[in-house]
């Protein structure tokens, strides 16, 4: 061994390392943190916190106004269902999906840090499960802190709490819904493209394209009394999808994207969920065959 | 059965057998079979010549078409996850987020090799610090050289010490300053760090100052792979410099019975064994009264592989 210059604190040689080195669930688990902490702009740039910032602020800001005007009313509900709250502001969670899926995403693709992963234990299965839950629970976190503000506001005024407590429950239960299924949808287009312009682009237009089209088939379908292609209508768009089955499930009456389109009856109901379920397990095989594709490369 | 994470300290680094990729319209690698042991091992061949796909094979990342690979005892084709956690991989491209530090990033990928998070944290600052990043550490790798990104590309690939590391073409874009500290770099992550490095290049000058073993591959083919000194071993040829024309010099040189040629500024005179050429080549050097520049036995080059395959 060389000797070394006691006076150079930085030249202390090399050491081996003889400790743990944790399992594939750490691995995931890891990045899964990354990414979700990436998706709020945490570890990142301050110019990278701005528009996540904005957009929770943005979606918040309603519920906080709801909570005032009960206090101040004094009424003993709110005026908004947890339920509607998510349809009311899709805008919103739309944004924050086409901006924040591309920076999940596209960006290993772009800056081609995807073998840096390949090339320690995870495998594809790994890193498509950390991406996607990390994009989800993202989109989640941000349909949720709205409803929890209602919440916390609800039981500040004393409303009554098992009602309250219910509805926050299926709020929440919603929330997963449009989390999982458009967290897919968003993953999967930006998955396509390493450049995020493009994903920012694609996400937007598909959600408002589809969103767009889909309501103005209804409002025809409803002006000629067919309501059944109105609410079958709602297969088209991944965010009326999403709605469909929410209201199905907990039977829902007035339909809060359109409050002229029924909701699904039994049979209509199990093709919603029929299609969301394809949706979900489409997007992941998608993901799959593209990351097995990009660990070979 | 070993234990994956204390593979056999007997079982070689490296070991193919017959190991063939076939891409439907290449073969990239075909039949190739050698084994290496420990130490700084190169792999070389021209652009194409198979050395990335052989890489990805060892990695477990790319599926043979036939054949075995092994990479410290534990086989590359079903045990891949094993096997990445004691190897480590610096691609030849760029792969550096640009909006992070260099800290935070190589903490990461210290984290996606299972080091719990204070060990992540420990063993960045280290190795950042032997491969030479200082200061600009906490700074986003954006604002960062070709030789800093090449260094912290290296540092995650040591992060969590492996026993291997893969190197592809790890001087690509560096000056020749640059090149000379990253070969140094290797060489003493070979020598001090105790980790085998397999390290890719086309560039054969590179590979001769800092191999202790080199293969060499063409067209997917395993042309040669052998100890460094078996490349570079001595020749039967004296090559004589002088500070005037060599024209006298190799006139004199046949007249005292020795076969010289003349090779540019150079004089070569075969040795063939006898040692008392160094004798008459000094006598005549100092008859014609030039000045002597170099008197030296010439060594084979790994390049002679390539143009005549026998060095």
């Amino acid at each position: 061994m060389a000797p070394r210059d006691t006076g150079v604190i930085h030249d202390i040689g090399y050491r081996n390392y003889d400790g743990a080195r944790l399992g594939r669930s750490y691995l995931v688990r890891s990045l899964f943190v990354q990414s979700l902490r990436g998706a709020y702009g945490l570890g990142r740039p301050a110019r990278s916190k701005v528009m996540p910032a904005l957009l929770l602020a943005a979606i918040t800001f309603p519920a906080l106004i709801i909570v005032v005007v009960t206090m101040v009313t004094g009424s003993q509900e709110l005026p908004l269902a947890y339920t509607d709250y998510v349809p009311y502001t899709f805008y919103i969670v739309a944004v924050f999906l086409a901006a924040q899926a591309p920076q999940l995403i596209s960006h290993d693709l772009r800056f081609r840090t995807v073998p840096l992963y390949f090339s320690r234990p995870i495998n594809a299965a790994d890193y498509v499960i950390a991406k996607y839950g990390a994009l989800a629970a993202a989109l989640f976190a941000l349909m949720a802190m709205p409803l929890l503000v209602m919440y916390v506001g609800a039981m500040l005024t004393e409303l009554p709490f098992w009602a309250q407590t219910r509805g926050v429950a299926k709020g929440l239960t919603g929330a997963v819904l449009f989390a999982v299924l458009l967290a897919g949808l968003g993953a999967v287009i930006a998955s396509a493209t390493p450049r995020r312009g493009f994903g920012v682009a694609a996400i937007i237009a598909v959600i408002m394209v589809s969103y767009t089209v889909v309501s103005a088939v209804q409002g025809i379908s409803v002006e000629t009394d067919h309501v059944k292609v109105a609410t079958l209508a709602d297969l088209f768009s991944p965010f009326n999808l999403a709605n469909a089955v929410q209201l199905w499930i907990f039977d829902i009456e007035v339909n809060p994207l359109f409050d002229e389109v029924p909701t699904a009856d039994g049979g209509q109901g199990l093709l919603f969920v029929a299609m969301y379920l394809a949706c979900v397990a489409g997007s992941v095989a998608f993901l799959l065959m593209r990351y097995r594709k990009a660990s070979a490369r | 059965m070993t234990d994956p994470l204390r593979p056999a300290q007997d079982a070689p680094l490296i070991r193919t057998a017959a190991l063939t990729k076939k891409y439907p319209r290449v073969t990239a690698l075909d039949q190739l079979t050698m084994t290496v042991d420990r130490g700084v091992i190169g792999l070389v061949g021209a652009n194409g010549a198979g050395k990335s796909t052989l890489i990805k094979i060892l990695l477990g990342l790319v599926e043979p078409t036939s054949g075995t690979a092994e990479v410290l005892g534990l086989d590359a084709a079903t045990q891949g996850p094993d096997l990445r956690r004691l190897v480590g991989y610096m691609p030849e491209h760029e792969c550096l987020p640009p909006d992070v530090s260099a800290t935070e990033y190589v903490v990461h990928l210290a984290r996606m090799s299972g080091l719990p998070p204070t060990a992540a944290r420990e063993r960045t600052a280290d190795t950042l610090r032997h491969v030479g990043l200082y200061e600009e550490r906490y700074r986003p790798i954006g604002g960062y050289s070709t030789g800093m990104r090449q260094r912290v590309k290296l540092a995650q690939a040591l992060v969590h010490d492996p026993r291997l590391v893969f190197l592809d073409e790890p001087t690509n874009g560096l000056d020749p300053v640059g090149r000379d500290e990253m070969l140094a770099l290797i060489r003493r992550v070979g020598a001090d760090f105790g980790i085998s490095v397999l390290v890719a290049s086309h560039l054969l000058g590179e590979l001769e100052r800092t191999c202790d073993h080199v293969v060499i591959i063409d067209g997917g083919r395993l042309l040669r792979s052998s100890a460094i000194g078996a490349y570079t071993g001595r020749t039967e040829v004296l090559a004589v410099e002088v500070t005037d024309e060599p024209d006298g010099l190799v006139a004199l040189l046949d007249q005292a019975g020795l076969s010289a040629r003349r090779a540019g500024k150079l004089v070569e005179v075969r040795l063939n064994g006898h040692d008392e050429a160094y004798d008459t080549v000094r006598d005549a050097v100092a008859r014609l009264g030039v000045g002597l520049v170099r008197l030296e036995q010439q060594r084979h080059r790994i390049e002679e592989v390539f143009t005549d395959g026998t060095p």
